[in-house]
């Protein structure tokens, strides 16, 4: 990855520092501007070939891509109109880690543990949304009819598994998932994510060495979205990479561009099939900026604005959109076809779960045990 | 009918469920080569291998994690904590993990947490807790503490065929003090059932696990005195049976609950809540309780005897209720 051109400005040294006046003067402060630099990737993504992906997987990676910021976008909506129970947590400027890595598993018989930004990730191993809106709505539709959280949703028809809120928590689940389906004879690979602050719990370093010693067909996506919600990485973690730790727990790391949806699905597709095939574990830290705040109630206030700025060119959409117009795989004209073919099929989405009942409270208490 | 220990009763139930079904296995701690801290599993990963013996890192929170994901799969995990003291390292798995995890996804959730617990072997305040009234306040998890070998064996059995997770809790004094005749193949004790250990007609004491035995004891002093109690042990303590405890209560009018756990938040306050609520006009005399003073376990034994229940204690308070 490229290093910046300049680093963050005064403004954002200044709002980082804001956390930790009691530090020696000048050491956060170089400490922030480093790891900033570090993680500024190119203007463009290269344009070449990515992994296994065809002409059909290049757009429909797309489409995914576009989907998800587009269901985002209308859950916004929703929300401000009171429709949506609960707050609604964005991976604006992030898609395209959830989509890539749902779309480098089988879903047919892999394991899909997503976190509470990773809408994409269902979306890409297959879930409708219809679903999520409903789960969005506590509606009987919803995947866990009304029950869990508008972000925690497990589907058990589709081996998807709702986070708990304790983040970190579903690291050694999806590992024990793994090691299990082996022990079925299965050859079938569990994937989870994390966030660089989750990565901070004592989960966290218990799951991946749990996952090193068994030789685990597991993946973990460690989403670097720089900020947990207000706490940047310089106050989150002393080393210069999450991955660094790999070399600890003896298993294979990597870095990738988190704004290129399909060096995204290259890393994480090579990762799957070594898990398959026995390889062991493998984590990835890829990169990004979250472009929202925590949640809709949170206006990101926190966050230098150049530095959003710098990220907003990064978009992966558009940069996704320069590539297939350079690649010649999606030009502009069908690209807008394609978008809005989209819009329309969200639309009725929306429409159908807003359509939906509640669901019967006459079985809540007897749903508890199996 | 073999005579069988109380932890042969759980290994004999252990490894009869291995024997019965594949997809069910063992993680933990040193459980695998070294036959688990107290043997339970000894000699299990000669027969069985050693994926489905699991030795495991040193990890409370991925051991719990991991049989969590394993039982989602299809799996029936049984997962040993080495002693019930590090279950807190493993608490947020235990509880908000496989506690709500039926509930809220659907997935069933058969995992089985053993809980080496109990006090009485100077093991100090980190290993001699009694920590199931933790658990007997979430909804979706199970909580067994079985007194006898037989107990101990119907309920591992009954735990591992359970679609839920269940904590066993099986108490480490009574490991190789309490023996008798249990059948070689098929027992099966159902979950939320107590069961009568002594029929008496003055006074009841609703207990379980190690204070059953004081109970037992107790019991037969009074005996000699002419006094007649009944000891129900509870052996389930979520769900617990609310009909034999109406049963007891009804035929003496007089209750003591007993527990070796600390007074002040144990289940033995939901019993007698349940008690005075439910049974208020059978009642010749308030609900009594009896349980370890409310502190940390001590290690010197002049302490520990202090601090624990006793045979003594619970004859005092027992021969009290009757003069009430």
């Amino acid at each position: 990855m490229a290093k910046a051109k300049t680093g963050a400005t005064a403004n954002g040294v200044n709002g980082a520092v804001a956390h930790h006046e009691n530090l020696p003067a000048g050491v956060f402060q170089q400490n922030h501007l480093k790891k900033l630099d570090a993680l500024l990737p190119e203007l463009d993504i290269p344009n070449r070939k990515y992994g296994d992906l065809t002409k059909d997987d290049y757009i429909e990676l797309y489409r995914l891509l576009y989907m998800t910021r587009e269901v985002e976008a209308r859950l916004t909506r929703l929300y401000r109109q009171g429709k949506i129970v609960g707050g609604v947590y964005l991976s604006k400027g992030t898609e395209a880690i959830a989509v890539a890595s749902g779309y480098s598993l089988n879903r047919d018989t892999d394991w899909l543990f997503p976190m509470h930004r990773d809408l994409g990730a269902h979306m890409s191993f297959g879930q409708r949304p219809m679903k999520l809106y409903a789960q969005y709505m506590g509606r009987a539709a919803g995947p866990t009819r009304g029950r869990d959280g508008n972000t925690h949703m497990s589907d058990k028809s589709r081996r998807i598994v709702g986070m708990i809120s304790h983040l970190g928590s579903m690291i050694p689940v999806a590992v024990g998932a793994a090691i299990g389906c082996r022990m079925q004879g299965k050859k079938v690979v569990s994937l989870t994510f994390i966030g660089d602050g989750g990565a901070s719990i004592g989960d966290f370093h218990e799951g991946l060495n749990f996952a090193a010693v068994a030789h685990a067909p597991f993946v973990l996506i460690i989403e670097n979205n720089q900020y947990a919600y207000s706490t940047p990485i310089v106050a989150q973690y002393g080393a210069a990479k999450i991955i660094d730790r790999a070399i600890g727990y003896g298993i294979p790391g990597e870095v990738v561009d988190g704004n290129n949806i399909y060096a995204v699905y290259e890393t994480v597709k090579k990762a799957v099939d070594r898990a398959r095939n026995g390889g062991g574990p493998t984590m990835i830290e890829a990169v990004t900026m979250r472009m929202r705040g925590h949640s809709e109630h949170d206006d990101h206030f926190y966050v230098p604005k150049d530095l959003l700025e710098k990220w907003a060119e990064r978009d992966p959409i558009l940069r996704a959109q320069r590539f297939l117009e350079k690649s010649g795989h999606l030009k502009e004209k069908a690209r807008l076809k394609l978008e809005e073919d989209t819009i329309a099929f969200i639309e009725a989405e929306i429409e159908e779960a807003s359509a939906s009942p509640m669901p019967d409270t006459g079985d809540l208490v007897s749903s508890v045990y199996a | 009918m073999p005579v069988m220990t109380y932890i042969e009763g759980i290994s004999n139930g252990l490894r009869y469920e291995m024997r019965r079904d594949p997809s069910v296995f063992i993680l933990g701690e040193d459980v695998g080569v070294y036959g688990g801290a107290f043997k339970v599993t000894k000699g299990f990963i000669d027969e069985f291998g050693p994926e489905r013996v699991y030795d495991t890192p040193l990890a409370e929170s991925a051991i719990m994690g991991v049989g969590v994901g394993a039982a989602l799969v299809g799996l029936r995990p049984v997962v040993e904590f080495q002693f019930s003291d590090f279950i807190t390292s493993g608490f947020n798995q235990v509880v908000n993990n496989a506690g709500t995890m039926h509930f809220r996804s659907g997935f069933p959730l058969p995992v089985v947490i053993r809980c080496p617990s109990g006090a009485g072997v100077h093991g100090g305040p980190f290993h001699s807790q009694n920590p199931e009234s933790w658990f007997t306040h979430v909804p979706g998890l199970k909580v067994v503490a079985p007194s006898t070998p037989y107990d101990a064996k119907g309920l591992i059995i009954a735990a591992i065929r359970d679609n839920n997770p269940v904590l066993y809790f099986e108490h480490k004094f009574l490991y190789r003090r309490i023996k008798e005749d249990v059948p070689e193949g098929e027992v099966i004790v159902e979950i939320g059932k107590a069961d009568l250990k002594r029929e008496g007609s003055d006074l009841s004491v609703v207990c379980y696990g190690a204070a059953v035995h004081l109970a037992l004891e107790a019991a037969e002093r009074l005996q000699q005195e002419g006094i007649s109690v009944e000891v129900l042990d509870m052996r389930s303590l979520y769900p617990y049976d609310k009909e034999a405890i109406v049963r007891t209560v009804k035929k003496t009018g007089r209750v003591m609950v007993a527990h070796e756990d600390w007074l002040t938040g144990g289940v033995g306050g939901e019993f007698a809540a349940f008690i005075s609520q439910e049974c208020f006009e059978m009642l010749d005399a308030p609900v009594t309780r009896l349980a370890s003073a409310d502190c940390p376990y001590p290690f010197s034994s002049i302490l520990e005897e202090h601090m624990l229940i006793t045979t003594d204690k619970v004859y005092a308070g027992l021969k009290k209720l009757a003069q009430y």
